[in-house]
């Protein structure tokens, strides 16, 4: 099951890096989003995958009595995408701000802050 | 539960979203801002004095005990990282007062400033590795907002390529804690030891190599340094104070952490020598080439970061210990420079070097500041950069190894001409062109203040260099033997497992 992620999360990557180089803020912004996609595909498939038992204890229980999916991958993928969307609309809110004050959506062309202001 | 560790945590949150509300409470967000900051010092110096006092301090977040819950940890090293960064984070506050104007107050600075400081905390505080990467992304994404807020062309170009170059950071951070779950099944530092050690070595290096790289770009190493000299000088003078003291203080800290404790030997290891020499001599060869004052301010971050990377590479005690105090003496005199640079930047309204000229004359007890820090972080004795270096070659020396030795004075060298540029083309009188602007008295009160009070810091390491020395050096016995550190995180981890469940796991 695990080769499924790992081979998702690859093509996610490859994806992404293509994207990221791209020369456009949208580009940019969406390659950023796959990378994150990757990296949560990595998490969730590190906790191994499990077909089945929902994470739950019966009553009566201190511990599972057979197994069950590892919950923890998913606490901590949810935690990363709702971060992963802050930034995404950060990101957004961003290229909008750079096209309105430089004029450009084209990374490669903003250069305010290499050049030395005499 | 010890509340002691968790309120330096809890207070600039909770202050953060105050912030945030108090226009529509009737409050100054600035006030809130500065009250916070005097209560985070308070609190930090507290959790500081009982973990001197007692040892390392750890709380279990919610009552469950770690490795199933979140566990907070004080040792000396985080108690030394949060003192000097909670007190540059109280006199940027007081800078900020007359630095940051009423509009950006609107839109949310000091409520951002907060929340970064609360980033900080929990990165130095938690004993956790996922929830490191949660308090690195909580300062990431406050960091976004001070960086572009004000809205100048350059912080916005400066923004995209933050944002681009961080993120990309971040997620291999994630990518390598999911891959570390994956081989160990559990993300609690004090725990990862045991859990590696039956692991498939190769899998170790991928990953340990991995999280390294992604620190590495935190904390600014060659060669992934490149951001930060191309943000650092765009935004206002108080976030570029405090990122220098925070951002990449916290990558290293990060680095000094994880692997100490996690990774005590490995193929990181190797690399990180080679890349702390290029970080030092990248760093000042960048700040040469520099004319304007907070470029080059920025260029010796680097440069600095790599003196604190040889001493984590030469890992003997004494070369660890050096690091520390290197470390701390840096947060304070580079955060002091940066608030220095930023007046003298309002007095002459440009900085770069040969339009400031002229400084001296009217400004003499400001030129007096900067000689006082520019000195410091040179090194030269008595002040307080020298001791960080002494100990850094005398380790250099007993390891015989002469290219760390040849590279820290040399280094060295290039930071004092660096300072000695600014001093020359920026504050003795060259030409007669720009007259320094008188500042209204209460704003220039504001700005003073908190650089005579880091300059008076400064001095006190310098010339009384005993306690820091006394306490970084038993920081570095703790980090070399993290015994202590996980009996604190994990002793009663057993006894809690039989009561649960029956049986230990």
């Amino acid at each position: 099951m695990e080769w499924k992620f790992a081979l998702l999360a690859g093509v996610l990557t490859s994806v992404g890096i293509y994207m990221l180089l791209g020369r456009h803020m949208l580009s940019l912004v969406f390659g950023l989003s796959l990378l994150g996609s990757a990296a949560n595909l990595v998490v969730f498939a590190g906790g191994r995958v499990r077909d089945g038992a929902a994470p739950l204890i019966p009553i009566g229980f201190s511990a599972p009595p057979e197994a069950i999916a590892n919950p923890l991958p998913q606490a901590l993928v949810l935690t990363a995408i709702v971060i992963g969307f802050g930034i995404a609309a950060f990101a957004l809110a961003l290229s909008v701000a750079a096209y309105h004050r430089l004029g450009t959506a084209d990374p490669e062309t903003m250069t305010d802050a290499e050049g030395q202001t005499p | 539960m010890s509340w002691i560790i968790a309120a330096p945590l809890l207070l600039p949150l909770a202050a953060g979203a105050l912030a945030l509300l108090a226009p529509r409470l009737g409050l100054m967000p600035r006030w809130i801002s500065l009250g916070a900051s005097v209560l985070h010092l308070m609190f930090s110096v507290i959790l500081a004095e009982q973990v001197l006092r007692e040892g390392v301090v750890a709380t279990h977040m919610g009552g469950w005990l770690a490795p199933v819950g979140i566990v907070l940890v004080a040792d000396i090293f985080s108690i030394l990282m949060l003192v000097a960064v909670s007190g540059v984070g109280l006199a940027v506050s007081l800078y900020a007062l007359a630095d940051i104007d009423r509009r950006k107050e609107s839109v949310g600075w000091f409520a951002l400033y907060q929340i970064l400081m609360a980033g900080a905390t929990g990165a130095f505080l938690t004993g956790d590795l996922f929830n490191l990467y949660v308090w690195f992304e909580v300062m990431l994404i406050a960091s976004f907002g001070l960086i572009v807020i004000g809205g100048r062309r350059a912080q916005i170009d400066a923004g995209v390529k933050y944002v681009a170059l961080n993120v990309v950071a971040t997620l291999s951070f994630l990518t390598a804690i999911g891959l570390i779950h994956g081989v160990a099944g559990t993300l609690t530092l004090a725990e990862l030891p045991e859990r590696l050690v039956g692991a498939d070595p190769t899998t170790v290096t991928a990953v340990s190599l991995l999280l390294f790289g992604a620190l590495a770009a935190k904390a600014a190493l060659f060669p992934v340094f490149f951001w930060l000299p191309a943000v650092y000088h765009t935004p206002a003078t108080s976030v570029t104070a405090i990122f220098a003291a925070i951002m990449t203080k916290a990558g290293i800290y990060a680095i000094i952490r994880v692997f100490t404790l996690v990774f005590p030997d490995g193929a990181a290891w190797e690399v990180l020598y080679p890349i702390a020499i290029a970080t030092m001599v990248a760093g000042v060869i960048g700040a040469a080439a520099q004319t304007e004052v907070h470029r080059i301010l920025s260029f010796h971050i680097v440069s600095q970061i790599g003196y604190i990377a040889l001493g984590l590479a030469i890992a003997t005690p004494l070369a660890l210990m050096g690091a520390i105090v290197y470390l701390i003496h840096n947060i304070v005199v580079k955060a002091n420079l940066i608030l220095i640079a930023g007046i003298a930047r309002r007095r002459m309204g440009t900085d770069a070097l040969g339009a400031t000229s002229g400084l001296y004359a009217t400004a003499p007890i400001l030129s007096a500041l900067f000689v006082i820090a520019a000195m410091a972080m040179a090194g030269i004795p008595p002040f307080s950069g020298f001791w960080g270096k002494l100990a850094l070659t005398q380790a250099s020396l007993s390891a015989a190894d002469w290219a760390a030795i040849a590279a820290i004075l040399g280094v060295g060298l290039f930071t004092l001409f660096s300072m000695t540029k600014i001093w020359i083309k920026g504050w003795l009188p060259r030409t007669d062109e720009g007259t320094p602007r008188q500042l209204p008295v209460q704003a220039s009160r504001a700005l003073m203040a908190p650089v005579v009070a880091l300059t008076v810091v400064t001095l006190g390491i310098g010339l009384a260099p005993e306690t820091l020395l006394q306490i970084a050096d038993r920081a570095s016995a703790q980090l070399l033997d993290p015994s202590a550190y996980q009996a604190a995180v994990l002793g009663d981890q057993l006894s809690y497992q039989t009561a649960i469940l029956g049986h230990p796991l």
